[in-house]
């Protein structure tokens, strides 16, 4: 056996996770390296929060191999854990007490000393932006404020592995803003990210490298740039019609671009030149409600894989 | 197939209960100024009426219970019963919502710390929370005469022993519920007949005899013999040694069942 790479923080073959008769996961690989920053982008029920908990030794493996630097979750959850710092799905904060009380407590379950705890704390708030609201208790604070100190929380122990599930699901736009500048922040000073999302532009902003899931399964990796080269076109023209059915009006513009999805509300042509593509449908005689030319998204790619969109 | 994480193994820190305990403590301290009213209002209410309203009646008509005055009867028995209704009121609702509610046990499993650190510092923290209300029972019935013996300090401990063998099974209980619902069949057709009937307001040789058995195999019954022999003074150490025994494998097999249910519910 030879040793294991150091900087290969975290892999996966063949991981499964099985609820009685329901397979969550069904048997991926993955890897991600140190200074990663890496993501699980898929809809709700893809197996992502489910991959997420077996990664942080809180969920058993049910098959397959799991390795978080170099160790085996059965045997080292204690000592992985150590190395992690987590930010679920659902804040888990304890609302009745302080935003600072909140850090001090959590920053005990790692060992650290209570004055090491305070020290960290200072900064930490610091970074989260909230040290004007050190005293206040969480339970007022807005949806993107308590997601901020769930991150300075997860961020105490100085982790390796930064693990985020579904960061900013449920909050305002400019919240989320916010919360990426602070993770784009981390992702610079090297610290490894790996998260999940549902939201492709959220994949876009943060990711280096992501795997596509569904029904529990992989279907496509890769950069956010290179996944939108491999599995759409560059440019994507957006057409809305006066109908309650869309499929109708496929067969008319059949032949134009590349490819073409029917959605419920909308069709979609896929095309290297939006502008050109627009003036065929024009060409055509065919007048839709709006015609609006726009770049290939994660999302797109997630359409053509699976026929569904992400969010719905 | 691996079919465990290490949850339960030792963490890194070597008494990973006591952050745990931490926490719960810092919490306290949002609190207490409420909880400490109640806790010497308990003692105060039952003294006023049992021992000097109901007490002097019984004692004049019929000299007090086996000859002892109604208030040195009856307070180590209510001293008893308090160490199990505090300890259901923690076993409780704080461990269905730290499951349910806050995933206050969630966040400290996604740290170093295990399964077998967050019931113990839990646990811990319980029997603080009796250990307090106890030593203010005892110290404001002691203020009435309510005790007529020093032996009456060693109940301090067993009254613990009987809260936790309530506590600690009741976590279990706690741990498998998805809502509040049966706490109340508990607090109603459990804890209410066991304070009626486990001889604190009269000896349970009084009780048709077969409901004798149901209040032995209750902890509540041991606690208030071993509190009342203590608190009379000239304890029957045998029994009181008996009575501390029961509680002791109450508490084990309870332990023994709630780890096994935290772990059914935390580690899926």
């Amino acid at each position: 056996m030879t040793d294991p790479d150091p900087d290969l923080l975290l892999h996966a073959t063949g991981l499964t996770k099985t609820f009685g008769s329901f397979t969550a996961v069904d048997g991926i690989d993955f890897a991600v390296e140190r200074g990663e920053s890496f993501g699980f982008l898929g809809p709700n029920g893809a197996g992502k929060s489910s991959t997420m908990k077996m990664v942080g030794c809180v969920s058993p493996v049910t098959g397959g191999e799991l390795r978080v630097f170099g160790q085996d979750p059965a045997t080292h959850g204690p000592a992985i854990r150590a190395r992690l710092g987590v930010v679920p799905q659902k804040d888990s904060l304890d609302e009745e007490l302080s935003v600072e009380e909140n850090l001090w407590i959590y920053g005990r379950y790692f060992g650290l000393s209570q004055r090491e705890v305070r020290a960290r704390a200072t900064e930490l708030l610091d970074f989260a932006q909230l040290t004007d609201r050190a005293k206040s208790t969480v339970e007022p604070l807005s949806g993107g404020m308590k997601r901020r100190l769930t991150i300075a929380r997860s961020l105490i122990s100085r982790p390796e592995i930064l693990l985020l599930d579904e960061p900013t699901t449920g909050l305002d736009p400019q919240a989320r803003h916010v919360l990426w500048d602070r993770l784009f922040r981390l992702k610079r000073s090297g610290v490894t990210l790996v998260l999940t999302t549902h939201y492709m532009d959220e994949a876009e902003q943060l990711c280096d490298r992501l795997v596509v899931m569904d029904h529990g399964k992989i279907v496509a990796q890769g950069s956010p740039r290179s996944l939108i080269t491999q599995y759409s076109t560059r440019e994507v023209l957006e057409l809305r019609f006066d109908t309650d059915d869309h499929a109708q009006h496929g067969d008319v513009i059949a032949g134009i671009g590349e490819r073409i999805e029917v959605l419920p509300d909308r069709l979609l042509v896929y095309t290297e030149d939006g502008d050109a593509a627009a003036a065929e449908v024009h060409l055509r005689g065919v007048r839709p409600l709006s015609a609006l030319v726009r770049r290939s998204t994660l999302e797109d790619v997630f359409l053509h894989l699976t026929g569904r969109t992400l969010v719905d | 197939m691996s079919t465990s994480v290490s949850t339960t193994t030792r963490p890194l820190t070597p008494a990973a209960w006591r952050p745990v305990f931490g926490s719960w403590v810092t919490a306290y301290k949002r609190t207490w100024r409420g909880s400490i009213f109640g806790r010497f209002l308990s003692p105060l209410m039952f003294l006023l009426s049992l021992g000097l309203g109901l007490g002097s009646l019984v004692d004049k008509s019929s000299g007090g219970v086996g000859g002892v005055p109604f208030l040195q009867f009856v307070v180590p028995g209510i001293l008893a019963a308090q160490a199990m209704w505090v300890a259901m009121g923690e076993s409780t609702y704080p461990v269905m919502g730290a499951i349910r509610w806050n995933e206050k046990y969630h966040a400290m499993l996604a740290t170093p710390v295990g399964i077998d650190d967050v019931l113990l510092g839990h646990l811990i923290y319980v029997a603080m929370q009796i250990t307090g209300a106890s030593a203010i029972f005892i110290g404001v019935a002691a203020l009435f005469g309510s005790f007529s013996s020093w032996w009456v300090l060693l109940a301090l401990p067993i009254s613990v022993l009987t809260g936790m063998a309530f506590a600690v099974p009741v976590f279990a209980f706690s741990a498998k519920q998805e809502g509040p619902d049966n706490f109340n069949i508990l607090f109603r057709f459990i804890m209410t007949p066991l304070f009626l009937f486990s001889g604190i307001f009269f000896p349970v040789s009084q009780l048709p005899a077969f409901m004798r058995p149901i209040a032995w195999v209750t902890p509540l019954w041991h606690g208030v013999e071993a509190n009342r022999s203590l608190a009379l003074g000239s304890p029957d150490f045998a029994a009181v040694a008996g009575h501390t025994t029961y509680l002791l494998v109450v508490i084990a097999v309870g332990g023994w069942l709630a780890r096994r249910a935290f772990t059914k519910r935390l580690v899926v």
